[in-house]
């Protein structure tokens, strides 16, 4: 169990940190007190969307009760407190990520979204046929198929860069692959399937080296680790709402404001214009000119109660809580008989991908959900990483800093469940 | 726990573990991929089709114990039918996983296929089951290429 010794957090590093009151944070979160089949739901399936702490909820009620009106337009006073609000959140985010200008952060969907809009805005404007797009082997769907669709479209190539069976990036190859036709490397901060953190800023350092901007998938990291745009120096950093407590259908595009500068727009529409002829059209300026459209105006401003609540609480303390998850997770599971994790880096987060050989990870789950313990199954829109480790699908259990290690203790208990089922 | 032994009943564990008929036909007159996008699961059902009889079926892949299980079973079940009492029972199976029901219309009966009508309560699982029984169909209609029960 070495790997458990050397996880680390950025916390984790900075000394006496306040430990969490995990109970008082649990009151926080409503849906922690549901049952599930008559038992005490064991939400660990945070990777693929978190709860809602009351604060989220009860802002976005209060803006359908009280403020609510579309922004950036009326004169009217609802549509005043609604764009105020709205854009109080742009502020929020470019704190959270240290970014140098609120201009910088643009609102999208999610992380998906946010990583299509630079494959067609920034992609199609640079890359050409005979270009070269870096990845990895453990990035999501998210950060495969955009390259790819944008390869078939350029006649560019999707390069991808190797992992160990640890599932750490294999840096000395991954460094001979940034070549004279790499025109961007793009690479997850925090893997959903396996729970590594990439040496984010060493990864940077090589690309810039080679005049190589990068993109760096966070929709996992953000959520749980302490991130600074400005000192990874970053060209794009991707990340969603609904991982970080906040609403769905809400993301950001972080991109340093010279690149989104010369980007032509994503999508036309409202919103992103400051004069529209017949003739010609004029581009509305940062951040406007890549929002077109009524934008999720809750969502928004849900998400600002979202960051709110987790800056309150401090993402260092976060990490440290999941750190000690993760390493309790990693020792209690990794003890259960025919347990293989999937994921041993040294550097890891939040994240346990198992398998166990009694039973397939469907089947796994099913069995789980009887005891109240909801778990990921499956490939985690991670086919590549799956294959990599030789499995169709594994069980996931993916932590917050609202769960604790006597629910971890659970899932071990649900997991004897299974062997009894069908060992 | 006893709703879960609704579920798995002891034959879908045992076809589950000890598949049967788990092969390739090499000179199968048909044979279909199928694709559970959902979780990963895929299975391949091979077909030697003689004067619209199943003389013998097989099957790769398949996954989580309920897709294993029905696809085991399946095999045992179609071996020696003819198209047609295939397709009634492609349907009563369908029917007994959605609704639960049995069909009782006269023609061949579902018989240990009846194991499976646990399924309906966990309907994320339904398509576990009729994975192979989609895949099996596709096949008699000698379709090359892969389906999806999507």
């Amino acid at each position: 169990m070495s790997s458990v010794a050397q996880v680390e957090t950025r916390g984790h590093r900075g000394g006496a940190i306040e430990p969490l009151d995990v109970e008082s944070i649990r009151e926080d979160f409503p849906i922690l007190k549901r049952r599930i089949h008559g038992k005490p739901l064991v939400y660990l399936d945070n990777a693929a969307s978190s709860q809602r702490p009351r604060a989220v909820i009860d802002r976005v009620k209060r803006l359908y009760e009280e403020d609510y009106a579309n922004i950036h337009r009326g004169v009217h006073t609802l549509s005043q407190r609604s764009t105020e609000a709205y854009e109080s959140t742009r502020e929020k985010v470019r704190a959270l990520i240290n970014a140098a200008e609120t201009r910088e952060i643009i609102f999208v969907r999610g992380t998906t979204e946010a990583i299509n809009l630079v494959a067609h805005s920034y992609g199609r404007r640079h890359i050409k046929a005979g270009d070269e797009i870096l990845i990895t082997h453990m990035e999501h769907h998210s950060n495969i198929v955009p390259w790819q669709m944008l390869c078939e479209q350029t006649g560019a190539t999707l390069v991808v860069g190797p992992i160990s069976d640890q599932g750490a990036l294999v840096m000395s190859e991954f460094e001979k692959l940034i070549g004279p036709r790499t025109r961007l490397v793009a690479f997850v901060h925090l893997s959903n399937a396996l729970g590594t953190i990439n040496p984010t800023k060493a990864i940077v350092n090589l690309a810039h080296e080679r005049g190589v901007p990068v993109l760096i998938d966070g929709a996992q990291a953000v959520p749980h680790l302490k991130v600074d745009v400005r000192d990874l120096d970053c060209d794009f950093y991707a990340f969603s709402g609904h991982k970080l407590y906040g609403p769905t259908g809400i993301g950001v595009l972080y991109g340093k404001a010279e690149l989104l500068e010369a980007m032509p727009p994503y999508q036309g529409g409202g919103d992103m214009i400051s004069s529209v002829t017949f003739e010609k059209t004029t581009y509305n300026d940062l951040p406007f000119k890549f929002e077109a459209g009524t934008p999720n105006i809750a969502g928004g401003i849900g998400l600002g109660a979202a960051i709110d609540y987790v800056t309150e609480i401090g993402l260092d303390r976060i990490a440290a809580h999941e750190y000690e998850l993760l390493a309790h997770a990693t020792r209690a599971v990794g003890q259960v008989p025919g347990v293989r994790i999937i994921g041993t880096a040294p550097c890891k987060a939040s994240v346990l991908s198992f398998t166990l050989d009694c039973a397939h990870p469907h089947d796994l789950g099913t069995v789980l959900d009887q005891e109240g313990i909801a778990v990921r199954t499956g490939h985690h829109c991670a086919q590549p990483t799956m294959e990599r480790f030789g499995v169709p699908a594994t069980a996931r259990a993916s932590f917050a800093f609202y769960n604790t290690k006597q629910e971890i203790d659970a899932l071990v208990g649900g997991l004897h469940k299974v062997i009894e089922v069908f060992g | 726990m006893s709703d879960l032994r609704e579920l798995y009943q002891e034959m879908i564990l045992d076809h589950g573990k000890s598949p049967r008929n788990l092969r390739a036909i090499e000179n199968a007159t048909a044979s279909a991929k199928g694709n559970n996008p959902l979780c990963g699961d895929r299975v391949t059902v091979y077909l030697t089709l003689r004067d619209n009889t199943i003389e013998d079926i097989s099957f790769e892949g398949a996954g989580c114990a309920i897709c294993t299980a029905s696809a085991s079973m399946m095999t045992q079940v179609l071996k020696g039918k003819t198209e047609a009492q295939a397709e009634s029972l492609f349907g009563k199976f369908h029917h007994l996983v959605t609704d639960g029901e049995v069909d009782d219309d006269g023609g061949l009966p579902l018989g240990k296929l009846e194991v499976f009508q646990g399924v309906r309560e966990y309907p994320i699982r339904v398509k576990c089951a009729s994975l192979p029984w989609h895949t099996f169909r596709a096949a008699m209609r000698q379709q090359a290429q892969a389906i999806s029960t999507e």
